[in-house]
């Protein structure tokens, strides 16, 4: 037997102590001293919502089909385990060996939302590793991000070794060679960093320098030494058919937020919605062919015993196979008591269809993200769902038997006025209007309406990235706008109405668009006590407007003001194939109030092109 | 495994089921749900080496072949040890069936009395203020006792019960003899002195009677002043039995004889009511 790293009393005086134990079902075993690497890989939240993720699950398989690399997992310990384990000082550890995380050659986090910050520094802190990348010693393990915040990776550059800009699935393999040979020579760490900045797509942040303009923008952003590349070159995985992708996913004891399998059918999106960061950071878009997905499809199914399995993809409805993979999926599987989950279906003829086969329509709902009120302010964010269309599914779908439709949409945006804020209430009466158009008998109950507002908040590569953002007072205000004019409406009662906390948006957009000077900041309210940001009932706004106030950072500079064209952006380094000139383009069209095309109708020449696949070498329409 | 509840070892075996392919019954209905159902639920915590699960099959297998499959897709830790084919009237009734359950109960390492370890005897009893006390003996002498009354705890209030009946049997079992498995792993624990020995628990389970084996334990304990820290009892439970006393056609070998309120009871384990699928 495994032997815990944590003592019976303390799993058994803990919320869910499974969380801690590993040996999952397709959990990976190795002899630590038949393997030449080690590697922890993180996701800097509780577990159930680490083992959701899909990209840790990839690279978990990938690293593991090497023979010399052993990948385990460690996610945030909870708040009760966090405080027993700083008491009684038991180091954080991984969950396959139980083995302290210190003792590992890296430490992988990834960084899927600005909110999970301060669990970064956890994380670092409890496994006994120095908070800062330049105070750590030779037998520390190199500390490594990736993920999509890791586009902007400047808010965490003092607490990385290196960041991985791009896809996993390229330049993992001759890092780790890298890495076995620095070993072998017994290369110093700082040397291995050195060597490390110039395979493409690694960036390490402690090789480059920023300086300031008395404004306090950026003056210029250059590598210390002559042969560190000046710019950083995203990585793209072009074949997505042969890219790897688990066979046998870990099965958690204990239910996660994704219990099932998930099939990712293409990356990237057509779209270009000029608020979306992954619309623009996973271009080209890449299909997985039919012939894959199914094969995927059955290996996992039938090596989890998961009775779930979902499609994944940010625009599924955009899939040239789509009816090709959900009816296989239905014949195949609907016998064996598999439920299929679809999200992100525009609703249309066909989702309606095929929703109608694999759901119960009396309690399913749909779902619309309109993401603007007026049909202006859509076409300022270039949201390509007209009223005609979303007025158009609901009636279909309502006669289909649903009653249930869920709205989303943000607050905030660029141009928004008054009106467009009245406007949410006004289609989602109009939803509801045609509801009640259908006959009494024929009607399956009242209908409910649920709408949901989110305040925006600008991110790197996008063409929004230069917006100003609003105080928290005001973002209030926009809000109470919805819920007063929602209940104004002849049919209120069907419609509720939901919206989010101001104060998280604001941190979260310094975060998204910061620059080296807001490590001090995250370092000092997370030393204040902050922790899991993302959860409400650790949230606390002040002890972050006292780590600001402490650190002499102005917060309103990185939130308040709209940033000029010509300003030296913290993110300009990386070269993510969507060219700034493109995204400038996009910034002044959207002021004009005109749509762009999305990339199977015409190319825009966004410059992703540069990478010779995906939707820009397919033939168009 | 002892640290994963009930309703996810459930979740553990709908999975299992899956990719072992065993082809199991359905409800009807919008939702199905296989039709599986535990005999008694073990709370975190405790282990065992006799949990009981009743499914229906839509396709029939061999025990061997089940055994095997579900063993080769399962994970260290659980393991599947039987699997009985259950005669009409029994099948999917575990839960109501259960009567009885037997347990080991050990104390966990650094967790024992002070006033049961071996030793303080030799070290300073006479400094020792209050006696020593032998766990042989008090389990002989608790037995012995025609009534044990306890204050238990229910969701509304709290009342005084007589265990004593629902106790069918309660030895003392020296260090070397408990469980095999434990002795093996734990073997340089088993040695030290302050280790008391364990205690062999038979005692009623189910919805007629119910009685926990820490609820024994804390009051032997109490019964000399004693109050065990948390955490300070180990549990296995050994086994789970069906009362057959009125259903003559069932004797095996397996069977045992209690004395249950000057009845004499036969309980039967439940593995014992089904025979192997060939």
């Amino acid at each position: 037997m495994r032997k815990l790293a944590l003592s019976d009393e303390i799993l058994l005086s803990i919320e869910k102590p499974a969380r801690y134990i590993g040996g999952e079902v397709n959990s990976v075993m190795k002899k630590k001293d038949e393997v030449a690497i080690r590697f922890a890989m993180c996701f800097p939240d509780v577990y159930e919502i680490g083992m959701s993720h899909l990209g840790i699950q990839i690279l978990y398989d990938m690293f593991n089909r090497r023979e010399d690399v052993w990948c385990e997992r460690v996610y945030s310990p909870w708040v009760d385990l966090d405080k027993i384990m700083r008491d009684k000082k038991i180091p954080l550890f991984a969950l396959e060996s139980q083995d302290p995380i210190r003792a590992f050659d890296f430490l992988g986090i990834t960084l899927q939302y600005e909110m999970c910050y301060t669990n970064v520094l956890q994380v670092l802190d409890l496994s006994g590793i120095p908070l800062l990348s330049k105070e750590r010693q030779e037998d520390c393990p190199i500390v490594i991000g990736g993920g999509p915040c890791a586009y902007n990776p400047e808010p965490l550059a003092a607490f990385f070794d290196l960041f991985y800009i791009g896809e996993g699935e390229t330049v993992y393999d001759a890092l780790f060679d890298l890495y076995k040979a620095c070993k072998k020579e017994g290369v110093p760490r700082q040397e291995f960093l050195r060597r490390a900045a110039r395979i493409p797509g690694i960036y390490v942040p402690s090789l480059y320098e920023t300086t300031y303009h008395e404004d306090g923008t950026i003056a210029a952003f250059t590598p210390l030494e002559a042969d560190i590349p000046a710019v950083v070159e995203k990585q793209v995985q072009m074949d997505m058919t042969d890219a790897p992708y688990p066979d046998a996913p870990i099965v958690p004891f204990i239910k996660v937020t994704q219990d099932r399998v998930v099939l990712e059918i293409q990356r990237g999106c057509i779209r270009g919605c000029r608020f979306c960061q992954a619309g623009m950071i996973y271009r080209p878009t890449r299909e997985r062919s039919l012939s894959c997905l199914k094969e995927h499809a059955d290996r996992m199914l039938a090596s989890t015993g998961h009775e779930e399995i979902s499609l994944s993809s940010l625009s599924s409805s955009d899939y040239s196979e789509l009816p090709g993979i959900v009816n296989y999926l239905i014949e195949e599987y609907q016998d064996k008591k598999i439920n299929i989950s679809l999200p992100s279906l525009r609703i249309d003829a066909f989702s309606l269809d095929v929703m109608s086969k694999v759901q119960d329509v009396r309690k399913s709902s749909l779902t619309f993200a309109p993401e603007a009120g007026s049909q202006r302010l859509r076409n300022v964010i270039n949201k390509g769902l007209t009223e005609e269309v979303i007025l158009q599914g609901a009636d279909e779908a309502f006669h289909g038997g649903w009653n249930k439709v869920k709205l989303y949409f943000m607050l905030g945006l660029p141009t928004e006025t008054e009106e467009d804020r009245r406007e949410i209430a006004h289609l989602a009466e109009r939803i509801a209007e045609k509801y009640y158009e259908i006959p009494k008998e024929q009607r399956n109950g009242k209908c409910q309406i649920t709408v949901s507002t989110s305040f925006f908040v600008p991110k790197p590569f996008t063409p929004l990235q230069w917006a100003s953002m609003f105080q928290p007072g005001d973002y209030l205000g926009f809000a109470k706008t919805v819920n007063h004019e929602i209940k104004a409406m002849l049919n209120q009662k069907s419609i509720r109405y939901n919206w989010h906390h101001a104060d998280v948006t604001l941190l979260e957009g310094v975060f998204a668009r910061g620059d080296r000077r807001i490590c001090d900041v995250i370092l000092d309210a997370y030393r204040r006590g902050a922790l899991y940001d993302a959860w409400t009932e650790c949230w606390d706004y002040d002890r972050w407007l006292q780590a600001f106030e402490a650190v002499g950072v102005d917060m309103d500079f990185y939130t308040m003001r709209e940033r000029s064209l010509d300003e030296i952006l913290p993110w300009d380094f990386i070269r993510v194939g969507v060219s700034k000139e493109f995204l400038k383009k996009e910034w002044k069209k959207a002021h004009e109030e005109t749509v762009t095309p999305n990339c199977r109708e015409q190319c825009s020449g966004c410059g992703a092109a540069a990478y010779h696949g995906g939707v820009c070498t397919m033939k168009r329409a | 495994m002892k640290f994963i509840g009930h309703l996810d070892v459930m979740r553990y075996f709908q999975k299992a089921i899956r990719r072992a392919g065993i082809d199991i019954a359905y409800t009807e209905g919008l939702s199905p749900h296989m039709i599986m159902s535990f005999a008694s639920p073990l709370g975190v915590g405790l282990t065992s080496d006799a949990e009981y699960m009743d499914i229906e099959l839509r396709t029939p297998i061999s025990s061997r072949a089940a055994i095997d499959a579900l063993n080769r897709v399962g994970v260290e830790g659980i393991s599947v040890t039987g699997f009985y084919e259950v005669p009409e009237g029994k099948a999917n009734k575990a839960m109501t069936l259960v009567a009885a359950a037997d347990y080991i109960v050990r104390f966990r390492a650094g967790y024992e009395p002070e006033r049961l370890q071996r030793s303080v005897q030799e070290k300073e009893a006479a400094a020792c203020a209050e006696e020593r006390i032998d766990l042989a003996s008090a389990v002989e002498s608790f037995c012995a006792r025609r009534e044990i009354p306890v204050w238990k705890k229910t969701k509304k209030s709290e009342r005084e019960v007589d265990i004593r009946p629902m106790i069918y049997e309660m030895r003392y079992v020296p260090v070397m003899e408990q469980s095999k498995a434990k002795a093996e792993s734990d073997a340089e624990e088993e040695k030290t002195a302050a280790n008391p020995g364990a205690v062999f628990l038979r005692l009623a389970s189910g919805s007629a009677a119910n009685l926990k084996p820490e609820l024994v334990m804390d009051a032997l304990l109490g019964s000399y002043g004693v109050e065990a820290s948390p955490f300070a009892y180990e549990i296995n439970r050994c086994e789970l039995y069906a009362d057959t006393t009125s259903d003559t056609a069932q004797k095996t070998d397996e069977s045992v004889t209690v004395m249950c309120a000057g009845e004499t009871r036969r309980l039967t384990p439940l593995g014992a009511l089904g025979r192997e699928i060939l």
